[in-house]
């Protein structure tokens, strides 16, 4: 079992920038030294509604990326979907807002030490964590191709300063509205072929990393996702946002995403349980 | 001159005194070690555990969870390791952070309840026993022991027999019921020294878009600020019928005047449960309101402020 991220911490911070681009918006937060330890893949916990809401559990978002100097000091970027209510409060805020934010938390996706050929694949605003990784990985001499998914154009996150960090981006629509019609997993083995992808990153709703686990196995790759189930508090003591994951002895636990995750190697992930306990699963 | 340096925070669980006011519920605060990252579990009167069955539990399928207005319905299930992992590792860690410990038990037969008790019975270093017998996420509602005062005497009865004398024992009961005194005066004639109000109240939340339950459970329990009229409720009522039988009252504490209102109505303590969930040192926040109100209210100690609702 992982413990929460030694760095998590708890502040007031101040929004010093929110923008609408395409169906969602990026949000800067001015957060101090939160930001030194973020890291591709981990997460932020932010209240919303006010000190009155009815809205009382935490809404986690994943950190699109983080910069430990500027003007403002450490600065933590989110892309949020305003879909729900806590989500459309919060892309609502004004410059100068505060929010209470928890963060750095969960589990980053881990560097590969030597350069590799990289594939990234992202479906919605998924593909956020996605770009701060592929920063990182370019550093360390990786080639870094994406493929970005999603329903249609307007849901593509594809922002230019994030495109120059990779060496090729693949786009797909399910509507063919922009880039090619249909689903990531329909260009992603000839992406593999062609670039010769030595490990796959995901981020994205749950089916869309199912089938993209499923694609690695066949080729035999690495395969580092970001899961997504909804969390009530972020670290790790609701106990709410588990999934069915094989441990390092083969024993499927109910295991939280939130702390063990949310960067899980695909290959322990159960992902056919359909939201039952798999037979077999530890204390079933 | 009453201030913060000599306020009396102590309270007393049977022959065991814990120097604050608040403790986190039970399955709110994981293995203690989350929320360690966010303050000292010593500043906590104690850690009220997960609920441990005998056996490894894996919980219910998922969605578990639920926001409602001012609450969650969660349907968990008791997830956990089992008593013999507990021990080996949740205990342990625990009591070398110098956290006090409440372990909270949980089982499916008169005879689980007891086991346990057998078990905790030689682990040093505790400090209380919690017997959850009004957990509503069991398969079986003809489980929830609480509902029911022969079952609720009889749980209680196996686990006083069990423990020894030395550890107090406090039942948590359900809101879920006619008539909460009645049940309450069963487990304390069975040997219970304190009682926990109260667990969450049965609900559900239908999704109108798939037409289902919104839980895989389908049902839940609710809890957060919506349920604490309740709690309030219970606390005073079983209060005005014993005196003299400490309550660790819990149900939507957020905030100092929350836990106010449960210590005027006869708890002697509060836990925080779901504020956890929104914010992780919401206890620490309630420890520090619950002093500074009842200093400004001329209270000097906690002990001085309970059941003052019952005052003619």
């Amino acid at each position: 079992m992982t413990s929460i991220n030694k760095k998590a911490q708890q502040r007031s911070v101040e929004i010093i920038s929110n923008k609408k681009v395409g169906a969602y918006h990026h949000i800067v937060f001015a957060v101090g030294d939160m930001a030194t330890f973020a890291k591709p893949g981990n997460f932020v916990a932010i209240s919303v509604g006010g000190s009155n809401s009815s809205m009382i559990l935490r809404r986690a978002f994943a950190i699109y990326r983080s910069s430990d100097r500027g003007q403002y000091g450490g600065t933590i970027e989110l892309v949020v979907a305003p879909h729900g209510q806590g989500s459309k409060w919060l892309t609502g805020l004004q410059i100068h807002d505060h929010v209470d934010m928890v963060g750095p938390l969960g589990v980053s996706f881990g560097i590969p030490t030597e350069p590799v050929n990289a594939l990234l694949v992202g479906g919605g605003y998924g593909s956020a964590p996605l770009f701060g990784l592929a920063e990182v990985l370019k550093e360390r001499g990786c080639r870094v191709d994406m493929i970005l998914g999603a329903s249609v154009a307007g849901k593509i996150y594809a922002p230019l300063e994030g495109k120059r960090s990779v060496n090729s981006l693949t786009v797909t629509t399910e509507d063919g509205s922009t880039g090619s019609k249909g689903k990531v997993t329909d260009v992603m083995p000839e992406l593999i072929k062609k670039h010769n992808s030595e490990i796959v990153y995901s981020c994205g709703p749950m089916p869309m990393l199912a089938a993209v686990d499923n694609l690695a196995e066949q080729f035999g790759l690495m395969h580092q996702c970001a899961v997504e189930e909804s969390m009530a508090c972020g670290i790790g003591v609701c106990m709410t946002c588990v999934l069915p994951v094989k441990d390092e002895h083969g024993v499927i636990k109910m295991t939280r995403s939130c702390i063990d995750g949310p960067v899980m190697d695909g290959s322990r992930v159960v992902w056919n349980s359909n939201r039952q306990i798999p037979e077999g699963t530890w204390g079933a | 001159m009453i201030e913060s340096s000599n306020f009396d925070m102590r309270v007393k669980f049977g022959h065991k005194q814990f120097d604050s006011p608040v403790f986190t519920a039970s399955g709110c605060a994981g293995s203690g070690k989350e929320l360690s990252q966010f303050f000292s579990l010593t500043e906590l009167g104690a850690v009220v555990t997960k609920s441990i069955a005998l056996k490894p539990r894996s919980g219910r399928a998922t969605p578990r969870m639920a926001e409602t207005p001012s609450g969650m319905l969660n349907s968990i299930g008791l997830q956990g390791p089992g008593i013999d992992q507990f021990l080996e590792d949740d205990i342990p860690w625990l009591v070398k952070n110098q956290a006090r410990v409440i372990v909270s038990i949980s089982g499916e037969t008169v005879d689980d309840y007891a086991s346990l008790a057998r078990r905790l019975r030689v682990v040093p270093g505790l400090s209380g026993i919690e017997v959850n017998i009004s957990c509503p996420n069991v398969e079986n509602r003809g489980l929830v022991f609480a509902c029911d005062p022969v079952a609720s005497r009889e749980v209680i009865e196996a686990v006083r027999r069990n423990i020894g004398g030395e550890l107090p024992i406090i039942a948590k009961l359900s809101p879920d019921v006619t008539d909460i005194v009645q049940i309450a005066g069963e487990v304390i004639a069975a040997g219970a020294d304190g009682l926990a109000l109260i667990n969450t109240l049965l609900g559900m939340v239908i999704d109108i878009d798939k037409q289902r339950p919104k839980l895989a459970g389908k049902t839940g329990g609710l809890s957060g600020p919506a349920i604490r009229p309740v709690a309030v409720r219970a606390i005073y009522q079983v209060h005005a019928a014993f005196k003299n039988t400490p309550i660790l009252g819990m149900g939507g504490v957020t905030s100092g005047k929350d836990a106010l209102e449960m210590i005027f109505a006869g708890a002697s303590a509060v836990s925080i449960g779901t504020a956890n969930f929104g914010n992780p040192t919401a206890a620490m926040k309630v420890k520090k309101e619950i002093r500074e109100l009842l200093i400004e209210r001329g209270f000097n100690s906690i002990s001085g402020a309970v059941g003052v609702a019952h005052n003619e």
